[in-house]
């Protein structure tokens, strides 16, 4: 008979952080130059040079474990983690071991079916990147290749390294966890998230374990998986091999394992020659750092309020149902657009222009949101002149138009089209009567009971007036017309 | 019984990528032995309430502001290199 299984993930994730310059000292951030270009000899780890924290590291880091729910610690320090390969010039990696920045956070994570799951972030710490290493030779796998080469232009590069509690229990929740993740870390500016850039990394520790048990089975490390889908298919995967290994008798051995995304497979890495044993110790070369109260506060302070508040908010206070509010809290940019456009106009309006005519435009040329040709103040002006009455619904839609192809303001295309709404009572009374004296037929009609010509009439003044003429006002001076 | 044996020594040695003769390893295993002994007599004070040290100067929280400062010249970077290749360090195939 068979036992049930199961399915128990911790992920680790790198995250790069938006910074100018890197972790110990001046060099370029940038991605995409030429190698060995945005190096020195910090960097490089040449004798005699002393590394000194970046201000921004500390602030941003902070930033992540305060919207990660952690525990900041009061003292933190960096450490040395020792081991020898191509990637670190220095032969030992700036991490934090013992005193990380922050511990015990948690990541709510939703289900398609509403149910919330509390995932445990156990630890939050500050460390440098390694070097990019390319492998020449057949394939550029490293087995194959005749000779590696070495770019440092990565090296230095600060990270966070974000460990989860093994609280995930299928490849879903840990493709939910991740996104949930990368929503956060984008709102809150610590990290662009570019996943092609390598901004953001992720490993995954699975067991399995029958249903029930407590103790947890023997774990892989699952590495190389370079997109979220990539994450939730090796996880799969691997989960099922375990299984199928332990139904036949099998036992798992600790070891990482790589995920090929193109075979679909996890197969086995070379392990290296030592166990890991990075000998870590204190960083002498860098000063603990002491964490205030002040310090925190300071940077609580430009913590932007999250996702998921955003959602609810937005429903609340600008009356929008919850598709709308998820759409526009997307990402930061789309909804501080809104809540720009929105000011003291009607939200939902803005909010039609903007999912609709806007994105509808937006996605067909490819751009985002801080590329559009019409900007925040020029939406919500438009939505007012419709507001207002000043201008129909119908001739907004000509006036958008020419917004999203010349950049204008709508008060310019108006004026330079000639379309707005003719609302004093003079001009209208002159349409009105011209068109009055033009069908005396339908007039006729009109008094001898026929209500229903007053559309006639309404429509025929709007031709004349190349539907500028404001529809109310149109029908109340009818009526006063054409009333005995 | 010592605790640093013979064995610690060339486990020490081959983590930190040194190769040392036999009489090396002998050599230093007595060395680390009366340095393992000095911290063990340093154990036997009483230190309640003192905070636990890991750094021996006192300063705290020094850093630099965000900002880009310029890089070396990639020539000199290379310089040193023995064998660059497209602007990088190239070195023999890694894994046997």
């Amino acid at each position: 008979m068979s036992i049930d299984y199961e399915i128990v993930v911790g992920l680790e994730v790198h995250v790069e952080l938006a910074t100018r310059s890197k972790i110990f000292c001046g060099c370029s951030t940038q991605f995409g130059a030429e190698p060995n270009t945005q190096v020195c000899p910090v960097c490089l780890g040449l004798p005699g040079t002393l590394p000194v924290l970046n201000r921004e590291v500390l602030n941003l880091a902070i930033r992540a474990a305060l919207a990660l729910n952690c525990e900041l610690a009061e003292h933190t320090k960096f450490d040395r983690k020792n081991y020898f390969y191509l990637d670190s010039p220095k032969a030992y990696q700036i991490s934090q071991f013992d005193m990380p920045l922050a511990k015990n956070g948690y990541l709510d994570i939703t289900s398609p079916n509403g149910a919330v799951r509390r995932i445990g972030i156990t630890r939050v710490h500050m460390e440098e990147d390694a070097g990019k290493l390319l492998h020449a030779g057949q394939g550029g796998q490293i087995g194959n290749a005749t000779s590696s080469l070495a770019d440092y232009n990565r090296t230095g590069v600060p990270l966070i390294e974000i460990v989860s509690e093994p609280d995930l229990r299928t490849p879903e929740e840990a493709y939910l966890y991740l996104t949930g993740l990368k929503e956060i870390l984008e709102f809150s500016k610590i990290s662009d998230c570019n996943m092609e850039e390598g901004s953001l990394r992720c490993d995954a520790n699975i067991s399995v374990r029958p249903l029930g048990q407590a103790a947890l089975g023997t774990k892989a490390e699952l590495k190389n998986m370079n997109s979220f889908k990539n994450v939730r298919a090796g996880v799969e995967y691997e989960a099922k091999r375990q299984i199928r290994l332990l139904n036949e008798g099998g036992r798992v051995v600790q070891e990482t394992r790589a995920w090929d995304a193109e075979k679909g497979v996890t197969r086995s890495m070379r392990s290296k020659e030592e166990a890991h044993d990075y000998r870590y110790f204190p960083e002498p070369d860098l000063p603990m750092i002491l964490l205030t109260a002040d310090m925190v506060e300071t940077v609580r302070e430009t913590l932007p309020e999250l996702p998921q508040a955003k959602r609810v908010r937005f429903q609340t206070q600008y009356g929008l149902n919850e598709y709308d509010a998820g759409v526009l809290t997307a990402t930061s940019e789309l909804a501080e657009y809104f809540e720009a456009a929105a000011m003291g106009t009607n939200p939902k309006a803005v909010c039609n222009w903007l999912t609709v005519e806007l994105l509808g435009r937006l996605n067909v040329e490819g751009k985002t949101i801080a590329e559009s040709p019409v900007k925040p103040g020029q939406l919500n002006a438009l939505v007012k002149l419709i507001e207002s009455g000043e201008l129909s619904g119908k001739l907004g839609k000509q006036v958008f138009a020419e917004m999203a192809e010349k950049g204008e303001a709508p008060q310019v295309v108006v004026k330079r089209l000639g379309l707005a709404q003719i609302s004093d009572v003079d001009s209208l009374k002159k349409i009105v009567m011209d068109v009055l004296a033009a069908n005396p037929g339908p007039v006729a009609e009109y008094r001898g009971g026929k209500a229903a010509t007053l559309g006639f009439l309404v429509g025929q003044i709007m031709k004349v007036s190349r539907g500028q003429a404001n529809p109310q006002k149109v029908n109340q001076l009818l009526r006063e017309e054409l009333e005995p | 019984m010592p605790e640093i044996t013979r064995e610690t020594v060339q486990k020490i040695a081959r983590l930190a990528n040194l190769n040392l003769t036999g009489v090396e390893q002998d050599t230093y295993a007595g060395q680390l032995e009366k340095i393992l002994e000095y911290v063990h007599k340093l154990n036997q004070l009483d230190t309640t309430g003192v905070p636990q040290t890991s750094h021996a100067l006192p300063l705290q929280d020094v850093w630099r502001e965000d900002v880009v400062t310029p890089s070396l010249d990639r020539d000199e970077v290379l310089a040193e290199a023995p064998d660059p290749s497209g602007g990088c360090f190239r070195v023999p195939r890694i894994i046997e």
